[in-house]
């Protein structure tokens, strides 16, 4: 099952390494990760997304809490929460057909085109895992996808419940 | 407000610290500190022959005394080589912390010579590391390494300094912090009181109680703590392979060690017993066997002060975090002695049980005429050292005779590589106990393969007057290997096989030591007893035994933890 984890952090050198070590030395996995400071710059926070069965999740955020640089482990998929994660997607435009298409999806999706030349268009699109992996595919149908670059989810819980030092 | 240089700093950081011994060798990147250390008397430094036995000697300097152990060694070669020494110390959660040199700074990451990333090379094997990076900083880095090693879950810690910051020549104000406080490491030291309450609740209706105690009972110097509950309760007490001593061997509620080379009784109280109170133990596949059919019957109630280590391989049922001494008081807080009044009769049949087990003798082993047995050498030992030396083991055969056929009395007197089964530990360990206690005796049990993986470490022993003794096993093979290639690989002895051993004897005496050759049953005793009455001289012991022996009892893998060889014949 997918899991979303939060970590909290010291913002100082070798502090991402060594979690990104408990993953790689104890064989949990990362599908993806996203890492910024707070808005206390000494602070960074960390969103992992990762799978296994509860055990291995119990273990992982032990481990990780358990890191000297780690203040706060918590596991969002247990509760209410928001998560939303950001792609930036080049597609061929060639024809006046193809560009009109791809405008009208990008506007159902509520993606934004950035750049436009006189043969691809960049385009913004946030929101859930499934939402970008949706858009990508709409426009693999519609046209030809030249790259593209996704941000790794980030999170917060909903309501009252925080992340806090 | 004193100013001095960074190089000064450190030593002056590690006076503050209280640091007695530092276990070194010197190079490039930190000359500048070892003319610091030159200045004064205080640090006590002690010059090894390679730097993996340096961590080892500061690692049997922290097992015996519960001090942190200290290493300073320099960059690239220097470093990496106390690698091995500082998984040794992760493994069995030793505090120790590591001072590496370093390229100066500017130099970093053009792989400059003697550079090496240690603080990535050590990363997944030490609980925490600092890159220093300015002179001023070095009093927090040294005061915060010595607090995060030797507290919560202890573990070594590595400081690297970059020759640039610790430069003689330059001076800044030296500040050490009075205290440490550090907002992300906080570790829990008192039991949730929910979760000590159904611990006692569980241990008042249990029938056939057992306590399984591991090292944190001895880094938690709770082995007072741990016989008052185990008498209270008139529970029988397993201890794993480092928890040994932290509960007396001597003391009639022992059932010996448990796992894969525990005793007979020890795995069957394990199994068959109801409640299991687990007390800085990580029930790791060494003890288990198969978690799948571990302890059926068993209520787990499981003290550890690493959350992560509870129900890592098996589930606890009561899990409680915190340090063994602090949640034993609260148990006892908890419980009423007059309730227990009773025990002796309520455990009656449990203890019948265990007796029946105990009279299989599962240690016995069959004497031999002339050809001596390994068992027979540790037994002596006992006798010859009282039962009250220091006992320092390499890996491998002995190690398990070692911890088998020798009580120790006391926590601290057992000193073993547990976790990572680290051969050539055994010399430089007893060498940093003889450090710590330079008045005890502090053996070796050694044999023939592990010894030569740190030998070259004689030569300390004598520049420092180092009266170890050193019980050699030499079966002229690597028992373990052997024994393991006897049972499973249809005695296929794959180079198991040494058929080019020094000459010991004569190699201790080059090293300027005393050698004695044991060849038969016959001249045991009188070999002993001169080994032990030479106290102002290293005595290397080259003790012939026999190649054939097998330790057992072994558990039989995919089993449960009562399923076991007990001969080469027999089985549970």
């Amino acid at each position: 099952m997918k899991r979303i984890i939060s970590v909290l952090m010291e913002n100082a050198p070798g502090a991402l390494s060594r979690i990104v070590g408990v993953f790689s030395q104890r064989g949990y996995n990362v599908d993806s990760l996203c890492v910024a400071p707070t808005e206390d710059a000494s602070l960074s926070r960390l969103t992992i997304i990762t799978h296994g069965d509860d055990k291995v999740i119990e273990q992982i955020t032990k481990q990780v809490n358990k890191l000297v640089d780690v203040l706060k482990v918590v596991d969002l998929t247990e509760n209410a929460h928001i998560e939303r994660e950001m792609m930036l997607i080049k597609v061929a435009t060639r024809t006046e057909a193809i560009r009109a298409e791809v405008k009208r999806n990008a506007d159902i999706f509520r993606a934004n085109i950035l750049d436009v030349s006189v043969s691809n268009y960049t385009i913004e699109v946030t929101g859930t895992t499934d939402k970008l992996d949706a858009f990508a595919t709409t426009m693999a149908q519609c046209t030809e996808i030249i790259e593209s670059s996704r941000t790794g989810v980030c999170g917060l819980a909903r309501g009252e419940r925080a992340l806090r030092p | 407000m004193k100013m001095m240089s960074g190089a000064a700093m450190v030593v002056e950081a590690l006076k503050d610290v209280g640091v007695t011994h530092v276990f070194g060798y010197p190079g490039g990147a930190v000359l500048d500190i070892y003319d610091a250390l030159f200045a004064q008397d205080d640090v006590k430094h002690v010059l090894v022959r390679h730097e993996q036995a340096a961590a080892h000697m500061a690692d049997g300097y922290a097992r015996s005394t519960g001090k942190t152990g200290t290493v300073l060694v320099t960059s690239g070669p220097g470093a990496t080589n106390t690698l091995t020494g500082i998984a040794t110390a992760y493994m069995d959660s030793i505090p120790m912390v590591v001072l590496s040199g370093q390229v100066p700074s500017m130099h970093i990451g053009e792989d400059a010579f003697q550079e090496t990333d240690m603080v990535g090379c050590s990363r997944p094997i030490v609980k925490h590391s600092f890159l220093v990076k300015r002179a001023v900083d070095i009093p927090e880095a040294i005061a915060k390494a010595y607090y995060i090693a030797n507290t919560g879950r202890p573990g070594p810690v590595v400081v690297d300094l970059p020759k640039d910051i610790v430069n003689v020549m330059e001076e800044h104000p030296y500040v050490f912090p009075s205290s440490v406080a550090m907002r992300s490491y906080n570790p829990t030291v008192r039991g949730h009181s929910k979760q000590v309450k159904k611990a006692v609740e569980s241990l008042k209706k249990a029938e056939r109680p057992v306590l399984y105690v591991g090292g944190g009972a001895v880094t938690a110097e709770a082995s007072g703590l741990v016989t008052k509950l185990a008498e209270l309760l008139n529970a029988p007490v397993t201890c794993t392979l480092m928890g040994l001593g932290a509960f007396s061997g001597t003391h009639p509620q022992f059932v010996g060690m448990l796992g894969m080379h525990g005793t007979m009784e020890a795995n069957k109280t394990m199994h068959n017993s109801d409640c299991i109170l687990a007390l800085g133990a990580r029930f790791d596949d060494r003890v288990t066997n198969n978690v799948a059919k571990f302890c059926p019957h068993a209520e787990i109630i499981h003290v550890d002060i690493d959350p992560a280590s509870i129900s890592k391989t098996v589930n606890a049922h009561i899990p409680v975090v915190g340090s063994v001494d602090v949640v034993l008081e609260q148990i006892l807080e908890l419980l009423n002695p007059q309730e227990f009044a009773a025990q002796t009769e309520k455990l009656a049949d449990w203890w019948q049980q265990i007796e029946q087990w105990r009279s299989r003798k599962c240690l016995n082993y069959e004497q031999g005429d002339t050809v001596i047995k390994p068992q027979r050498v540790i037994e002596a030992l006992y006798k010859y050292t009282d039962g009250k030396a220091y006992v320092s083991s390499d890996v491998g055969q002995h190690q398990m005779f070692a911890a088998l056929y020798y009580p120790y009395a006391k926590p601290r007197q057992w000193i073993n590589s547990g976790g990572l089964g680290t051969m050539g530990f055994g010399l430089p360990a007893a060498m940093g106990v003889q450090f710590a206690h330079p008045e005890a005796t502090s053996v070796v049990v050694t044999g023939d393969g592990s010894i030569q993986m740190n030998i070259q470490e004689l030569a300390t022993c004598l520049q420092y007057n180092l009266p170890i003794k050193i019980i050699s096993l030499n079966n002229r093979a690597l028992g373990m290997v052997r024994q393991w290639q006897d049972m499973i690989y249809k005695g296929r002895h794959s180079h198991s096989y040494m058929d080019s051993l020094p000459d010991f004897v004569k190699l201790a005496e080059a090293y300027g030591h005393v050698g004695i050759k044991v060849d038969s049953l016959d001249q045991l005793d009188a070999a002993m007893e001169k080994c032990f009455s030479l106290t102002d001289r290293l005595v290397f012991m080259d003790i012939a035994v026999d190649q054939n022996e097998h330790v057992y009892p072994m558990q039989i893998k995919y089993g449960a933890m009562d399923d076991m060889r007990l001969s080469k014949t027999e089985r549970t």
